[in-house]
This record gives structure tokens, sequence and C-alpha cells, in this order.
């Protein structure tokens, strides 16, 4: 009687987003916990996941985008495409499962799972920040080819300012704004993703914590990962918006 | 195909050039590198799956316990008997690895196909009404992209238990939006064209407008779209497999085999080396193929 599974469907379900409004998602029917207690222990390793795997994913992509658009055509912009597509393309289980083979048993650098130390986020970052990179990557190389044609950069070349200062200075500042707003966008899609790669390094996130709750048929966890994780989402998106308009005056007129 | 002139770049230039247009796009799609390697290796993955009984050395069901974790073939104990080796239960790798194939490109081939059923659908109805339509799909839209992709499949698997079935029908439903935001994008700029006119004052139907004259020019958009939602859902399926709510064993999915062969890893690590390559090797085969259709729709360049 406790979890009022006696009442009626509808009315358990408007109880249940009344309280999750206030974000109380009742208990796990598998812990004695509250649903809020489980989800506020595991969050911050998501997080931290999270940020590591983007914080990578944009220190890679960027200078790649850069140098692609900047050597168009040359073998430089083939391998940063190759790098793209194949990240692309590998399943992210798999490209998790192949890290561990080659870095921690082959080469035993870094710990093959769990999450005591910051080596263990590693390969995990590593896994999830290639999967979000190849987007990243083509979108910093479609907008440098943009704009390193327009008449600003030309502007500046005759002005004689150096080459370094022409492409970081004056192109790539306009040439990230999309970037930095599909990063947050990317950042969403990494925390639903989180998933698979936390339950293969065995994190305990948020992403474990659905899944093993899922495992359990633990519900009220579940529906709470969900819609947390999609809030996340929609509020990602949202700050991806403002980030634009802050970042780009002309997006902000209209 | 309409032959009226369209306001999209490339297809209008096309349509005024004395050699008929396709035979032109033909030609392009040829010197294309991308798209001709893209649609060999995918082309030899559809014959392998359609062969499979046929070109399987063994039954890709059959265990033998004295057979088992054979290495492959380039190994020092492989054998030919066994071309990439064994599995954990004795069972024949390359024979399941065939076998494979044929999930994987039913569940990208029919989730591509219904996905882009519902998304058109949705997308064509709010392009060429807007108003209140527009905006009741929008929110559906919105809605959808709302949702964790991973943990709303593994969620609804774990409540309706995976099966092949459930994997395409869950991945219909949830990988439309694309098809959705494409359609409607591209239907909203077609809206007033003039052929558009022309056939409302003929006395065109809207239902035949749709069908008839606005569905023909989405196509090329379709495509590149139903490539991508076809690789994303070959990877997704694996996903499921891989976590053990897509298809069950001992059905031979390769996300399943890496699933299967996670324990022997690291002793073993062909294992499940060779079904994550197959399966990169496929849906790189697949987004090579999208991007040279998208390229060849549109030659005026790549971006």
């Amino acid at each position: 009687m406790q979890y009022g599974l006696d009442r009626p469907m509808v009315t358990q379900f408007f109880e249940w987003l009344g309280s999750a409004l206030q974000l109380d998602f009742g208990r796990s029917f598998y812990f004695q916990n509250t649903v809020m207690e489980l989800v506020g222990e595991r969050l911050p390793i998501t997080l931290k996941l999270g940020a590591m795997s983007l914080l990578l994913a944009v220190a890679v992509a960027i200078p790649l985008g850069v140098a692609a658009a900047l050597y168009r055509d040359t073998w430089v912009d083939r391998l940063a495409l190759l790098v793209a597509t194949i990240g692309q393309a590998m399943p992210n289980f798999w490209f998790a499962l192949a890290l561990i083979v080659v870095f921690s048993v082959g080469l035993k650098w870094l710990p093959v799972a769990g999450n005591a130390s910051w080596q263990n986020f590693v390969l995990p970052a590593v896994a999830l920040g290639y999967y979000a990179m190849p987007s990243l990557m083509r979108l910093t190389r479609a907008g440098m080819l943009d704009v390193m044609g327009s008449d600003y950069i030309r502007t500046a070349r005759a002005k004689g300012l150096s080459p370094a200062r022409v492409v970081f200075k004056h192109a790539l500042r306009n040439a990230i704004i999309p970037v930095v707003a599909l990063a947050a966008v990317e950042l969403g899609f990494m925390l639903g993703g989180s998933v698979v790669i936390e339950s293969v390094y065995s994190l305990q996130g948020l992403g474990q914590l659905a899944w093993d709750s899922i495992a359990r048929n633990d519900y009220p966890v579940v529906q709470a990962v969900v819609l947390i994780i999609a809030t996340f989402y929609i509020a990602l998106t949202f700050v991806a918006d403002v980030l634009n308009a802050a970042l780009d005056p002309r997006m902000r007129t209209r | 195909m309409t032959t009226t002139s369209l306001p999209l770049p490339g297809t209008a230039a096309l349509a005024a050039l004395p050699v008929p247009a396709w035979r032109r796009t033909l030609r392009r799609a040829a010197g294309h590198r991308g798209l001709l390697i893209g649609s060999i290796v995918l082309g030899l993955a559809v014959l392998a799956a359609v062969l499979a009984p046929w070109l399987a050395p063994h039954d890709p069901f059959a265990q033998d316990v004295t057979q088992r974790l054979i290495p492959p073939v380039w190994h020092e104990r492989g054998t030919w008997e066994h071309v990439l080796g064994t599995d954990k239960l004795g069972r024949d790798y390359l024979s399941r690895l065939l076998y494979g194939a044929r999930v994987s490109l039913v569940i990208g081939f029919v989730t591509a196909l219904v996905a882009g059923l519902i998304g058109t659908t949705l997308g064509v109805l709010a392009g060429y009404f807007g108003g209140r339509v527009d905006a009741v799909v929008s929110y559906v839209i919105t809605c959808r992209l709302a949702m964790p992709v991973v943990l709303v499949a593994l969620a609804m698997a774990s409540l309706v238990g995976g099966s092949l079935k459930v994997v395409i029908v869950l991945l219909s439903l949830l990988l439309w939006d694309r098809f959705a935001i494409v359609t409607r994008s591209a239907t909203q700029q077609l809206r007033d064209a003039e052929f558009i006119a022309a056939a409302k004052s003929l006395g065109a139907s809207t239902p035949y407008i749709l069908v008839r004259e606005l569905l023909p020019n989405l196509m090329g958009a379709l495509t590149v779209v139903a490539t991508l939602e076809m690789a994303h859902a070959i990877l997704l399926e694996s996903t499921l497999s891989f976590l053990g709510l897509g298809v069950q064993p001992p059905t031979p999915s390769w996300g399943l085999m890496v699933a299967e062969g996670k324990a022997y890893m690291f002793f073993q690590p062909w294992v499940i080396m060779i079904p994550g390559v197959v399966l990169a090797v496929l849906v790189l085969a697949i987004n090579l193929v999208g991007d040279g259709i998208r390229d060849v729709a549109a030659p005026d360049g790549r971006h």
C-alpha cells in the first residue's frame, strides 16, 4: 500500500507528476532510499564523465577542424574527415571495449573499471568523447571555410596582420559560435548515451543506475532518470540558444 | 519524376540541360569514389546476408564444446575448418557473422522505411498546411527530441521484452524525427512553388499534389536521411543487443556476439574485434553511400 498501487492509473500518474514537479520521485522499489538520494549520489559521476568527454571532444575537434579547413583538400583535410567518419561508424560500446583491451590489458596504463580515481575516467571519457567529436569537427571545418572566404578576413589580411592572428583572432572567433551551441547539445546527448559507456566501465553514474534499475524493474528510478536526463537535454538546448544569441549579436535582432 | 523546374540548387540547373538529368547524375555517381566504395561494401553485405545459408560453412547454431574458442586462420593455432574461429560454445564465427548480417540489415532497412513513413507523413503535413497542424507536429517533434533515445529504448525493451520485432518497432518509433524535420522545411520551401500552384489551378486534389507533385521532389533529401537513419538503427540495435535487451540469443547479432565475447576479450581479443570491425565497416559503408548521394544530388559542392 505504501506505493499507492491500489489506486486508479490516472490518479497515480497525476500524483507522480505533481510530486515530480517538486523533485519528489518517491521511493525506489529496490532500495529503501528515496529516488532523489540515489540520483544525488550518482549524478556527479555522470556529470564529471560528461564534462571530461566534452572537453576532450572539443580539444580534438576544434584544432582538427581548423587544420582541415586551412589545408583544404590536402592530406590533412582527408585525415580529419577519415577520423570523423570512423568515429561516426564505430559502435561506442565496442570502441570502449577495444580501449580496455589496448590500454588496460595490453599497455597496463589505465585501470579497467571502477570509479576510484581520475584515471578511471580517462578511457570512458575518450570513448564517449570520440562519439561527439565528428559533428563538432565537421561544423568547425564548415564554419572556418565559410568565414575564411569572407570580406573581413580579406581586409584583415590586407591590413598586414600575421596569418596566425587572422586565423585565431578574426576567423575562429566567428566560426566557433555555432560550435559552442552544438557542444551544449552534444553534452545532452552524452548524458543520455552514457548508459552504455558506464555499463562497460562499471562507472557508478546515472546511466549505470538506470541500467541496473531497468534490470530490477525499479520503475520509480527509471522514470526519474529518464525525466532528469530529458530535462538536462532541454535545458542544454536552451543554453545553446542563449549562447548563440550572446556570442553573435546578429542573432539578437530577430 | 516531375520535370518542372525546382527552386532547389542543382536540380534546377540539371533540368535545363539537354542531356537527361538522371544520366548525368548517374555519370557523376560513378565518378564519386566514396559512393562507389560504399555501394560495393553495402552490396557485398546484402549479398552475404541473402546468400548466408549457401555461403556459411557451418550451421550458425551448431554447438561443439570440443571446438571452443578456436582462433581465426591467421593465428598460429587457427584452422581452415573455422576460418574466423569459433565462439565460447564452439559455434563457427564466420557462419554467425554471415547470419548476423541479416539481423543488422533487416533492422536497418525496415526501421529506415517505417521511420521514414512516419516522419515524412508528419513533416509533409506540417510543412504543407502550416498553422495549427504545423504547431502540433512541431510540438510532437520537440517532445521526441527531448527523449534520450538509448535510455527510452532500453526501458521500453525491458518492459516488453527484447526481440527482433520489438527492436524494429521501438527504433521506428524513435528515429523518425530527422525525416520529419527535413521534409517539413523542404515542403515549406516548395509549398509556394509554381508547379504546385499549376497543379492546384488544374484542379488537382490535395492528396494528389502531396504524393505526385511534392513527394518526388523530396526523394533526394529523403534518401540521404534514410541512409543516415539506417546506419543509426544498426548501431542502436547492436547497442541494445550488447546490453542484452535487443535481439535475444541464440540469434546471431553482431552486438550480441560482442557481448558474448566480452568475458573472453582479454585472452582472445578477436572474439570482440571481428564483429566490431564488421559492424563499423558496414556502418561506414552506409554513411559513405549517404554522403555520396548528397554530393551527387547537389553538384555545387560539399556544403
